[in-house]
């Protein structure tokens, strides 16, 4: 009991002291997956909200292989991501595996899935509601796309949430990928995991509660923003 | 687009003739009133000519020609709007058309202005009471200058004040040279908005007349029946 105290109490001066080992990290972190939700809503955003409005032959078969995608192991994500960029692999030639390039990559294939099927839900719902007015405006398939994205921001922000919430807690496909390179790869969730098993517990505590952190106070902002929202467009 | 002819239109819905071979024929001007009891087929009609139906057979001819991509505007029943003001709302409406956004924005202003809802332009278009609502889907109509806006109970369920300030739009509209066909319940609505009145029952058209020989003289034994308010319920299904 006495060592997690001290634990939480070194952890805590670390933070109090603004570490630098422990700022680079989580700034690595917010940065790998930042840019990895910033392409999984370029890319998932879209592609959900063309399936939630669209009707083509296979498109049930897509919405399933999306959704099986949500649950995607991230070892296994890792292994592919690693097998495709290693020396061998086919985009070997650019040089990215264990650098945080390649950790972006493998968090964007996770979240990707995951955005664009909650997308897909909250865009085809809201299709429900307005294909005969958009119908009837004259709005073809990209333009509904758009109107769409659009009108259902607010909600959409919850497939943000799941996607930041998915890249910030995976561990297993960045360490693959990355390596897990002090001070080049090194993100909060791999730095927790190797000062854990090294018996590093204030490093691992104090990431942790950043980690915690940074979570809580997105989700926060996110719902009051959703509560403005609401407000304001009734 | 004139004139429009729909000939022998038909289609069923879990077996049931919604449409059954209607047929009739409009010109480029005024203001014609579909009555009909419930089931009639009357807001499917509206689809149909709006495109949102395809019939199952028959055919529809907008002046000698299939059904223009542009020009036909129609207004729901219960119009939906989306979380954004009133004018993003009445702008929606030009963004097909390829409107740049400053023309969208002025255009948008003075639609308001017409409707009345130009205090409100940019405050949240789901907070508007009902009468609002519908005068700010007809102002999404009419900024597209419809050649043909078809109306679907656009008054129902709104009170008296409402009703006044939907029938003055509406004969706005008419007077730009926008040909209007509407359905409704109130037939003193019919009385004071309609040049013509088209009677269907049953997904038919059993009379198409002037509006005061309609109700002085309808030719049908089912309009008569309907306007004196005794026309026998149906089994819808």
């Amino acid at each position: 009991m006495s060592g997690l105290g001290a634990a939480f109490s070194d952890a805590f001066a670390l933070l109090a002291g603004f570490d630098h080992q422990v700022a680079e990290i989580v700034t690595l972190s917010l940065e790998v997956s930042g840019l990895a939700v910033l392409l999984g809503t370029l890319i998932g955003l879209p592609l959900g909200a063309c399936l939630g409005v669209g009707r083509f032959p296979g498109r049930q078969l897509l919405v399933v292989m999306l959704n099986g995608c949500m649950g995607l192991p991230s070892v296994v994500v890792g292994v592919v991501v690693y097998l495709a960029l290693s020396r061998s692999g086919p985009l070997g030639y650019l040089g990215l595996l264990y650098s945080p390039t390649a950790m972006v990559i493998a968090q964007t294939v996770l979240v990707v899935p995951l955005m664009a099927a909650i997308a897909r839900q909250v865009v085809e719902d809201a299709w429900r509601e307005y294909e005969e007015e958009l119908t009837a405006m004259g709005f073809r398939w990209a333009g509904r796309v758009r109107v769409l994205l659009y009108d259902c921001r607010h909600s959409l922000l919850v497939a943000l949430l799941a996607g930041l919430g998915r890249a910030m807690s995976e561990v297993g496909a960045v360490m693959i990928v990355g390596g897990n390179i002090d001070r080049s790869t090194r993100t909060m969730t791999t730095a927790i995991a190797l000062e854990t098993s090294k018996g590093d517990l204030p490093l691992a505590v104090a990431l942790g509660m950043v980690l915690l952190a940074v979570i809580l106070l997105l989700n926060g902002v996110a719902y009051a923003l959703r509560q403005w929202a609401m407000r304001r467009y009734a | 687009m004139f004139p429009l002819k729909v000939t022998d239109l038909r289609w069923r819905v879990g077996g049931r003739a919604v449409l059954d071979g209607l047929t009739l024929e409009l010109g480029g001007d005024g203001i014609t009133i579909l009555l009909g009891p419930n089931g009639a087929g009357k807001s499917v009609l509206l689809r149909s000519l709006c495109g949102l139906i395809e019939p199952e057979s028959g055919h529809i001819d907008f002046g000698g020609g299939p059904r223009p991509d542009f020009g036909v505007a129609m207004v729901f029943q219960q119009p939906k709007m989306l979380r954004d003001s009133l004018l993003g709302n009445v702008e929606l409406a030009l963004r097909p058309l390829g409107a740049a956004a400053a023309e969208r924005r002025s255009r948008a202003h003075a639609v308001l202005e017409r409707v009345g809802l130009a205090h409100r332009a940019t405050d949240s278009a789901r907070g508007l009471s009902g009468g609002e609502r519908q005068r700010l889907a007809l102002a999404r109509a009419w900024i597209t200058r419809p050649r043909l806006l078809l109306l679907d109970e656009p008054t129902a369920s709104l009170d008296p004040s409402s009703v006044e300030a939907i029938e003055r739009i509406v004969r706005e509209i008419r007077t730009e040279g926008t040909r209007i066909l509407m359905t409704t319940h109130n037939l003193g609505q019919a009385t004071r908005l309609a040049d013509d009145v088209v009677f269907m029952d049953a997904g038919r058209v059993c009379e198409h007349a002037p509006v005061q020989r309609f109700f002085a003289r309808p030719a049908s034994q089912a309009a008569r029946l309907y306007i004196l308010g005794e026309l026998p319920w149906r089994m819808a299904f």
